[in-house]
């Protein structure tokens, strides 16, 4: 079954909500929801919420055989899975559009913009690499299923570690214990996050509305005619959004992915103005990201010295 | 209240019980009266010990007759039209199920549009029916197409608050300002103000006092509400 479109009456009320500048949740155009972290009781097992969307990440890693045609190279996989646990849109069985858009945008995200170092992934040239496999596990979607993903994908590769292995001789490979040796993190060469915004057409008149949230809720930029910009998209905000566009970026500034597919058009004063913001949210997150994770591993107490 | 879990079995002493949601009668050959748990939750009775039902709470809503829930307008289908009103299937209503409609005078629900509506037909093996009249009386009793205003979607514990009548929020929310409601049993409530600002301070509200979202009680709402932009 097809998810049933907002009703007329949601659909009205939200774009006479907007046309005042307020938020069904009553946040600011560029306040993003609450978002938190739990970690599980193995290495790289996280749990992230952003407002009522929690999505679960496990990194594991297993030795594997490396592909011939790159034998200094570790593998890594990204799966995604919606399930009707999740939201009552999903179905089970059959991967759904959301799914593979998700997961393509992870794959993105971490994959292919070299978040991982792989070389450090490899153990025996050509005989031996880390597999490392992330499981995505959506348990509640309530709108920014992506960027909750993002995060706790990040969370979960900062936060795991992988058994310290030494090679002795030409090809004996020894894999320490823990409990003997404290396990190494991934090397990591920098921590994309994803920040979605959604954009709306400019209010019909635009004195009343744009007086109203011309003040710092808004992205720098925006004119009285230039299409609305709402940070971290929820629920009905998402379903009724004319244009979407998810940044993933550095703290560093270092744009990994921007991905706009069709939608609303947007001046590049508004799409920059997009960049400063997600930029500043960023930083914040790998802020927040850093200490959490260190948190939780002074608690666990793996390394004893 | 002890805590029962789908396939428990129940007895009692009484001879005649009513059973309410969450329960399901068991044959048995021995003359005892037995019932089976269908929903987790906890087990409740009456003061005289002839009716039951498990109290819990959902996401997902499974429709009981005669309950009141709000659905949306999905397609046209033939007489009437198929609603959504949050259960695993679409349920059916019917094009004469209104008040005063007749085969030349029906109403015109477009799709998408929102009905408040009664279950007048919930079995197990079936698709729902709703309608939106008492069947005796054929007067409509508040039920219909909502126009207007704005759903707000909670747990189903939540919506079932709501309509107790001594229930702490609706009184507090109509003290600082007018409004009208429809709640739905299904986690939907329709909400109608004279402001914008008014209905999200209400969503924000039945947000924040749900059981499965903030569970505030009634001084943490008030607190709440005087923090809130009004």
């Amino acid at each position: 079954m097809r998810p049933p479109s907002p009703s007329i009456p949601e659909k009205d009320f939200f774009f006479s909500a907007l046309d005042q500048a307020l938020r069904l949740d009553g946040r600011d155009f560029l306040e993003a929801r609450p978002h938190s972290l739990s970690f599980g009781a193995e290495l790289g097992h996280v749990e992230c919420s952003l407002g009522k969307t929690r999505v679960l990440a496990q990194v594991d890693a297993k030795m594997v055989r490396p592909e011939p045609q790159r034998p200094f190279e570790g593998l890594i996989s990204i799966h995604c899975e919606l399930s009707p646990m999740a939201s009552t849109e999903y179905e089970p069985g059959r991967q759904s559009d959301e799914e593979i858009a998700l997961a393509r945008m992870l794959d993105k995200i971490f994959r292919r913009s070299d978040t991982i170092d792989r070389e450090a992934l490899c153990i025996l040239a050509g005989e031996r690499v880390w597999h490392l496999r992330i499981a995505i596990h959506a348990l509640a979607d309530a709108g920014g299923l992506l960027d909750c993903a993002s995060l706790a994908c990040a969370a979960a590769l900062r936060h795991f570690r992988r058994p310290d292995v030494e090679v002795v001789g030409a090809n004996e490979v020894i894999v320490h214990p823990p409990a003997l040796r404290a396990p190494v993190p991934l090397a990591l060469h920098h921590t994309p996050y994803c920040i979605t915004f959604a954009c709306y057409r400019a209010a019909p008149e635009p004195s009343a509305a744009a007086a109203k949230g011309a003040g710092a809720g808004t992205v720098a930029g925006q004119t009285e005619t230039a299409p609305r910009v709402l940070l971290d998209p929820a629920g009905l905000e998402h379903r009724l959004a004319q244009g979407m566009l998810h940044l993933a970026l550095t703290p560093q500034r270092e744009l990994a992915v921007v991905h706009k597919a069709g939608g609303l058009p947007l001046a590049p004063g508004v799409l920059m103005g997009a960049v400063q913001v997600a930029a500043r949210r960023a930083r914040e997150l790998e802020a927040w990201l850093d200490v959490r994770v260190r948190e939780d591993w002074v608690r666990k107490k793996v390394e004893v010295r | 209240m002890p805590v029962v879990l789908p396939g428990e079995v129940i007895q009692t002493q009484h001879k005649t019980i009513k059973l309410g949601p969450g329960l399901q009668q068991i044959s048995n050959p021995e003359e005892k009266t037995a019932m089976t748990v269908t929903r987790a939750g906890t087990l409740e009775q009456n003061a005289k010990g002839n009716q039951f039902w498990v109290e819990g709470n959902s996401r997902r809503y499974v429709p009981a007759a005669q309950e009141p829930v709000i659905g949306i307008v999905s397609a046209r289908q033939g007489e009437g039209w198929r609603v959504d009103i949050g259960y695993a299937h679409q349920a059916s209503l019917d094009g004469l199920a209104f008040e005063g409609a007749s085969r030349r005078n029906r109403p015109n629900l477009k799709v998408n549009s929102l009905v408040y509506a009664r279950v007048s037909l919930a079995h197990k093996d079936m698709e729902p029916e709703l309608e939106c009249f008492d069947a005796q009386t054929r007067k409509a009793e508040g039920f219909g197409e909502l126009k207007g205003g704005f759903l707000v979607r909670c747990s189903l514990k939540m919506s079932r608050n709501l309509l107790n009548p001594n229930y702490f929020l609706l009184p507090l929310l109509g003290s600082r300002f007018p409004l009208d409601t429809a709640l739905g049993t299904n986690g939907r409530v329709w909400i109608s103000a004279k402001e914008v600002k008014q209905i999200i301070v209400a969503a924000r509200c039945i947000e924040a006092a749900d059981p499965d979202g903030g569970g505030m009680d009634q001084n943490a709402i008030k607190k709440f509400i005087s923090t809130l932009d009004l």
